[in-house]
């Protein structure tokens, strides 16, 4: 029986970025805010001091910071047919834990979406005819616009303080940007990063093959900055321990270093920790949230009341919470009626190993900030024609090498020995000369009616709770644009220099023990109608109208593009709204 | 805008005799009172514990003769200083007797009260005779005998204690007198940043030059070089003490508190009087220390360590970044004559303040798992002698001194 | 007289811990949190003895790291670098006892992509594997262990085990991934872990180990890092 805690007005389930926006953005109104998260407070000073941030074992290999399956998994199968097995262990992504959820460990990449990714079905099928896009494709259009969120694009690249080169200002394109971008209203408001080696003679090759380079924008700041809320960054050393690890000198973008200091300002927030939302509760109506039930680490039960819930628990957890919570109808492959864990995306990374001369080429890979890099954006998107291709989607090209972390840097040429004296031979002749960017290739995941996310009816969490089951596999669209997308890269890495370029491009079937990225979207999509998503343009419930679901569960399909700035601006957009208009007149913002 | 629905709650339910002597109508004078009371940061030895009623007492305060208890200053007529009358308030404040007419510890700072005048002390009362009375008894003092015998306070007195209003310079400007009036008076800077004789008095001719206190060292406010604030300007005195944090220095330890509870809540002119009063302090004066040399083996050690670990943040030139990370580089603070607040802070690491306007407060981790004794005396001397600082160096056994009272204290 | 101790005032958050009703999790308002002298360094391992293999495993373990790792006049082999210590210390510790995966019922094998499955922590199939390991050795090559064999005669076994014609029981080649994974892991891996003893790996192919700042480093195309690799744990050229 769950004991009662004392009302609030808004609790938010999950304090990473969005948890942490949404958070900021309602005290801000004044009102009573409470954060639920599962995991534990993570502070700068004792969990990423400089003593000991950079062990590679600790955290990359055994993954201190993330989320234990022991505690929380799924089980997975790619089709109908098989039987979803336990993930036991994580391979194909990785799930934050505590306080700063993902953006505490993740590299900072900090990309918008094309004006045209908003708008990808209306798009694709106005220029190359439906008939092109391939048999149980279920893209839709978003609802919400480019131009829309540009503002909040802007809003949260300023909280970051991102470092960048703008390619589109007003119109206007810029040399030195990406000249694909949408229009942005203003500059990045820090300089992009300095460029190490590898990058900057990838930029170069990419420039004489008649590509416009750019460098990546980096939540890795190039200087000391001031953010809008008063918090100061420094900047960023280059030390090469990025994704998978919290930043120790406060200059990687994260809510600790952007907005926590703030927040806990406020008198009228407060976070529990170490504290695990079950269920979110509702009225006999079922069209009203109450607030939450949680458990502490004691195991006890706790209810917690609302009259607002914002649901910021990471894609999985929030289509996970939805179900359990029995909001919205969950999605049937066979009927395809339900929204709840339909278009399940992910990304569809791949890359090419560059080999270079160790007498001609020292890149020194340890040199590396998460979102270093350089890039080509000309086949991402739409960007292109693909009428002769035979696919739709792309993704951008990027020397985005993060590091020269020895155990992640084994890649050696094809048919060196994996063991013994060649592998060592091996290792000396090519670590310090060769390109290996883990998601150099980094390309959209378009959505499948077998793609989807429901309940597991045999495997049980600790509290006893059906597991989330993922059912999910490539379509050919897929590997033909990876395969694609790979022979371009391949390209630019040979007019690098390379002795030798070992292309690996995405195949299926998709594979739960591969790192892919953590970019996990849809199973709570946003719609125009809810005939055919979870919520509206503002994340808000189609069927609990004072719930707001924040983050990628609402993107339809996936882009070309690391998704964590659409997530924040996507949470700027809904909290504006809510601020704006919800909280003057609670309902429906849209009409159904 | 709470504050003020219970003052005039509080007014509305204190008729004449609880509020003995003061007039609770002029709303004037208790905002003025209120301002002092932020000033004097009577909260930080008079709230309750806890936090449930503000000024109720109770609190122990540990000195090194022992341990007093802070009285209940709110207007419960049993327990608090309702009863008292206006000389009697102001007596207590300006000559450390208290209303039975016995002499208070000067834990409670009424050598530097002494300076207030008597319109300001009597805003004061009026003020804390809005505050909501609170019923709390506050128990005795746990002090060896003979320092329990307050009586024997009157021969310290005699000997170190001048009442008395302070006296406006007249060629000095009105700024300065301000400035003088306020840290000698109700801020009582000097009851930390003074060093003490034996018996715990002022050493006057050492105004200001720094002092060691609960296991930290309150570093030399006056304007001597390098170990004081010769190398600030009034505005970098204003800003560390409105939002905790310049580029030399962020506020941590009691210093953080006084940040929070007391500096950051005044008004811009004060703090600028503050700061031209105390550039104008001559403290240590020149000193011109020969730097540790670079070839010393501690500094090489030092060196060292400092690559590995320090540069990090604190960067190679030791500089720092402003108000992220404090500059070691031209730092009072580092080049103080007594280390401990550097030991402490690397040992154990420390947070520091944050403010309204300087809202991060970044923390230093704490070194003390990984240096032994001697490392970390290598990398203090190293700071302290590099980049054109100079000070004596750092030993291993005033490491192991500090590293033992922590462990102490935090038992 | 001096001023109070102020631990007593500082903070908040003593105040709002004591007055939460939940005494199993942490409240967190009105400031950033802070706890002195805390701080989460890893535990270094202390390379004598060992906490999980017996002497014989041990004895397999080193023998098989060194051929996976052979020692040449430049670098140390895996036994010298310690890997061995390293696995040993892995598996007698979470990892080797999977404490952080999921590890409910029911078990059953999948396609490659469902990924492992198998109910065996690591320990527990270390030491299945390595028994099956020098029972077949004996069988095969005249009662000899396989650390026994000549180091030509040990890489041949270490071939089959990679192609799985060792018959260990369980998958073909499973044991010889995970035993690859791990020795290569603690080869490269922080020598406070164990493996890489004196950072001879880092020294081998070139990286500079637990360094935080690079800055003067990235406008510096295709130069030679000079400076030697140091380690969280160990810092030799911390000298007078």
């Amino acid at each position: 029986m769950a004991r009662k805690l004392p009302p609030k007005d808004v609790v938010i389930v999950g304090l990473g970025w969005t948890g942490a926006i949404l958070a900021y953005q309602l005290a801000e109104e004044g009102l009573e805010v409470t954060a639920i998260e599962r995991g534990p407070w993570r502070d700068t000073a004792v969990d990423f001091s400089p003593a000991y941030a950079q062990d590679e074992l600790r955290y990359r290999i055994r993954h201190e910071l993330f989320l234990r399956p022991a505690q929380v998994s799924l089980t997975f199968r790619n089709n109908r047919d098989q039987t979803a097995l336990p993930v036991r262990d994580w391979g194909a992504f990785m799930l934050g834990n505590g306080v700063g959820g993902g953006g505490l460990h993740w590299n900072a990449e900090t990309w918008r979406f094309l004006p045209s990714d908003f708008i990808t079905k209306s798009h694709l099928t106005q220029r190359y005819g439906a008939g092109f896009l391939p048999e149980g494709m279920t893209v839709q259009d978003w609802g919400v616009t480019y131009d829309e969120l540009e503002p909040h694009y802007d809003r949260f690249e300023y909280l970051c303080g991102t470092s960048g080169t703008a390619g589109n200002l007003k119109g206007v394109i810029q040399t030195g940007g990406n000249p694909f971008e949408g229009a942005r209203s203003r500059p990045y408001p820090t300089p992009a990063q300095k460029q190490p080696f590898s990058h900057t003679l990838y930029g170069n090759a990419a420039k004489e093959l008649g590509y416009k380079s750019f460098p990546q924008p980096s939540g890795n700041l190039s200087q000391a900055y001031t953010n809008p809320l008063g918090v100061e960054m420094g900047p960023c050393t280059y030390c090469g321990f990025c994704e998978w690890f919290g930043c120790a000198n406060y200059s990687k973008a994260s809510p600790q270093t952007t907005i926590l200091p703030a927040l806990l300002r406020k008198p009228n927030f407060t976070a529990r920790t170490d504290c695990e939302v079950t269920k979110i509760l509702l009225d006999k109506s079922g069209k009203h949230a109450t607030g939450v039930t949680f458990v502490d680490s004691s195991g006890t039960e706790w209810e917690q009341p609302a009259e607002l819930v914002i649901l910021s628990a990471f894609q999985l957890f929030n289509v996970q919470l939805l179900m359990l919570s029995g909001i919205g109808q969950r999605y049937d492959p066979l009927t395809g009626e339900g929204q709840i864990g339909r278009n399940f995306s992910h990304q569809v990374v791949s890359t090419a190993i560059g080999f270079f001369d160790k007498k001609k080429f020292n890149f020194n890979p340890f040199v590396a900030s998460g979102a270093i890099g350089m890039c080509v954006d000309e086949f991402n998107g739409d960007n292109f024609d693909h009428g002769p291709y035979g696919f739709v989607g792309g993704g951008y090209l990027g020397q985005v090498q993060s590091n020269g972390r020895p155990i992640e840097s084994m890649q050696l040429p094809p048919g060196t020995p994996h063991w013994g004296a060649k592998w060592k031979q091996g290792m000396r002749d090519h670590y310090l000369s060769t390109m290996n960017s883990g998601s150099g290739v980094h390309g959209s995941c378009y959505s499948y009616k077998t793609n989807y996310l429901d309940l597991d009816p045999t495997y049980v969490d600790r509290f006893g709770r059906p597991l989330l089951r993922l059912t999910m596999d490539f379509h050919e669209n897929e590997t033909k644009m990876s395969a694609f997308l790979t022979d371009r890269y391949a390209e630019i890495i040979k007019a690098m220099g390379a002795d030798q370029v070992v292309k690996k491009p995405r195949k299926g079937p998709y594979d739960i023990t591969q790192y892919q990225t953590s970019h996990l979207c849809g199973g709570a999509i946003m719609s125009e109608s809810p005939k055919d998503g979870a919520v509206n343009k503002y994340l808000q419930s189609w069927d609990v109208p004072n719930l707001f679901v924040q983050g990628a569960t609402a993107f339809p399909q996936n882009a070309g593009y690391n998704p964590t700035g659409t997530v924040g601006a996507l949470a700027f957009w809904s909290a504006a709204a809510i601020r704006e208009r919800y909280l003057k007149k609670p309902g429906p913002l849209v009409d159904a | 805008m709470r504050r003020l629905a219970a003052l005039f709650a509080a007014l509305a339910l204190c008729a004449g005799p609880a509020l003995a002597g003061s007039d609770g109508q002029d709303f004037a004078k208790v905002q003025r009172g209120r301002y002092l009371t932020t000033v004097g940061d009577c909260s930080g030895c008079h709230d309750e514990p806890g936090g449930a009623h503000p000024l109720a007492g109770g609190l122990k305060i540990e000195t090194p003769f022992g341990t007093v208890t802070a009285s209940n200053i709110t207007p419960d007529k049993d327990t608090g200083i309702g009863s008292w009358t206006d000389d009697q308030f102001v007596r207590a404040l300006t000559h450390g007797i208290r209303r039975d007419g016995a002499h208070l510890y000067p834990a409670m700072p009424y050598p530097y009260y002494t300076k207030a005048t008597r319109d300001d002390l009597l805003a004061l009362r009026a003020y804390l005779a809005t505050v909501p009375a609170v019923r709390h008894p506050t128990g005795g003092d746990d002090l060896p005998f003979p320092l329990n015998i307050r009586a024997g306070m009157a021969v310290w007195n005699k000997l170190y204690f001048t009442p008395g209003e302070f006296r406006p310079v007249d060629s000095r400007g009105a700024e300065w007198n301000r400035g003088a009036y306020l840290v000698r008076g109700l801020m009582h800077c000097g009851a930390c940043h003074t060093p003490k004789n034996l018996v715990g008095a002022d050493k006057a001719s050492a105004e200001f030059q720094g002092n060691e206190i609960d296991g930290w060292f309150a570093p030399e406010i006056a304007a001597g070089a390098p170990r004081g604030l010769a190398n600030w300007s009034a505005d970098d005195i204003v800003a560390y003490l409105k939002s905790g944090h310049n580029k030399f220095a962020a506020a941590t330890g009691p210093m953080a508190d006084v940040v929070t509870r007391s500096t950051s809540r005044m008004k811009d002119d004060d703090l600028h009087a503050i700061a031209v009063y105390l550039k104008a302090q001559h403290g240590s004066g020149n000193q011109s220390p020969k730097p540790v040399a670079a070839s010393d083996p501690a500094m090489k050690m030092g060196g060292a360590i400092f690559g590995d670990e320090c540069a990090a943040c604190h960067t190679g030139h030791g500089t720092g970044r402003p108000r992220l990370f404090p500059s070691l580089a031209g730092s009072a603070a580092v080049q103080s004559r007594d280390p401990t607040s550097l030991i402490r802070v690397v040992l154990g690491g420390t947070r520091s303040v944050g403010t309204e306007t300087a809202p991060t407060s970044p923390a230093m981790p704490a070194f003390g798992w990984l240096f032994n004794d001697e490392q970390a005396a290598a990398v203090l001397t190293y700071i302290r002698n590099s980049w054109g600082n100079a000070a004596p160096a750092v030993d291993a056994g005033q490491v192991h001194d500090v590293r033992k009272a922590l462990t102490q204290r935090s038992g | 007289m001096p001023r109070p101790n102020r631990r007593v005032v500082l903070s908040s958050m003593a105040a709002a811990l004591a007055a939460s009703p939940l005494a199993h999790a942490e409240l967190v308002e009105g400031g950033m949190p802070w706890t002195p002298d805390r701080a989460a360094p890893p535990a270094a391992v202390d390379p004598r003895g060992w906490r999980y293999f017996t002497a014989a495993e041990a004895k397999t373990v080193e023998a098989l790291v060194d051929r996976l790792i052979p020692p040449d006049p430049e670098t140390p082999g895996g036994k010298d670098c310690g890997c061995a210590v390293f696995i040993d210390r892995q598996l007698a510790g979470p990892y080797g006892k999977s404490e952080a995966l999921y590890m409910k019922g029911p078990f059953h094998e999948g396609t490659h992509q469902q990924g492992p499955q198998s109910a065996d922590p690591p320990a527990v199939h270390y030491r299945k594997a390595l028994a099956a390991l020098d029972k077949y050795c004996r069988a095969t090559f005249g009662g000899s262990t396989f650390a026994a064999l000549p180091d030509d005669r040990k890489d041949a076994v270490i071939a089959d085990l990679e192609s799985g014609k060792v018959p260990l029981g369980g998958k073909p080649g499973t044991f010889f991934k995970q035993l690859l994974k791990d020795t290569q892991q603690g080869f490269f891996a922080d020598p406070v872990y164990g493996g890489n003893r004196d950072m001879a790996a880092w020294k081998m192919i070139g990286f500079p180990g637990a360094r935080y700042d690079y800055s003067d480093w990235v406008d510096r195309h295709n130069e030679p890092y000079p400076h030697p690799p140091v380690s969280i744990g160990e810092h030799p050229d911390w000298k007078g």
